[in-house]
């Protein structure tokens, strides 16, 4: 299914919060539990926005990310990829153990995990996939996230 | 938006208005150093004017706490709203942080 919007940014991180607002805005059937929207996917969003461009592209002011969303009934799915050569998302180190949890690095990947429903990389790892799924009701406002990928 | 400090009786209460961000993380952690520089050693960040933080404001936060505290002073953090705190739970940097409901909560006993 084609994506519902796609545009690619520069690897410049002021054009993130952009970003981001540019998503929410446009997710018309997103109203029913803002508190997901407003958490889960800006912050998950915005943190794979930032890796891409510090990590994945390596802060190169010449290299962009592209973002594709995809708007479904009961989901959000967001795409980012960058130009970089990849990683590996599978081993990589738990920030809250007593040893990492003083470090200043290492809880984007892990937040995103932890807000979204589901994250998926690409073998080469240089694209991941975010899914938000929309619940039915308004019961239940929050986190709810948890992603194994 | 941006980062408005204030002296309240011997302790630096630094406002974070809008967002910490990896945008604005460095300004943050720049403020704070150089007022530790100049001999302060009692910080609040007041989180009362901020919607996000996103993990490099987390990160700059356990930086700057690490820092305050070797040289023998104490970073406090006041005013989350449920959403920040939902990101230091998901983190466990509850456990790491003294984290106030009020700045006056957290000017006690500093």
């Amino acid at each position: 299914m084609a994506p519902d919007l796609v545009f690619d940014l520069p690897n410049d991180l002021a054009s993130i919060e952009e970003a981001v607002d540019f998503v929410m805005e446009r997710c018309s059937a997103c109203g029913e539990d803002p508190r997901r929207l407003r958490l889960n996917l800006r912050i998950g969003l915005a943190e794979a926005l930032a890796n891409a461009m510090l990590y994945g592209n390596a802060r190169d002011p010449s290299k962009r990310v592209k973002v594709e969303v995809a708007f479904h009934e009961s989901t959000i799915t967001a795409k980012v990829t960058d130009e970089g050569p990849g990683f590996d998302p599978y081993h990589l180190p738990d920030p809250t153990t007593p040893k990492n949890l003083m470090k200043a690095e290492g809880r984007g990947i892990f937040l995103m995990r932890k807000l979204l429903d589901e994250v998926h990389f690409n073998d080469r790892g240089n694209s991941v996939t975010l899914v938000l799924r929309l619940p039915p009701s308004r019961d239940d406002v929050g986190v709810d996230g948890g992603a194994m990928a | 938006m941006g980062f408005q400090v204030e002296k309240v009786n011997d302790v630096l209460v630094v406002d974070v208005e809008g967002q910490l961000i990896v945008g604005n993380r460095q300004e943050l952690k720049q403020k704070v150093l150089d007022e530790l520089e100049n001999g302060e050693r009692k910080f609040i960040v007041d989180f009362e004017k901020t919607g996000y933080i996103d993990s490099s404001g987390l990160g700059v936060l356990v930086s700057l706490s690490k820092k305050v505290r070797e040289r023998g002073g104490e970073l406090r953090l006041a005013n989350l709203n449920e959403d920040l705190k939902t990101l230091f739970e998901l983190t466990k940097l509850d456990t790491l942080f003294h984290i106030a409901d009020s700045r006056e909560a957290a000017l006690k006993g500093l």
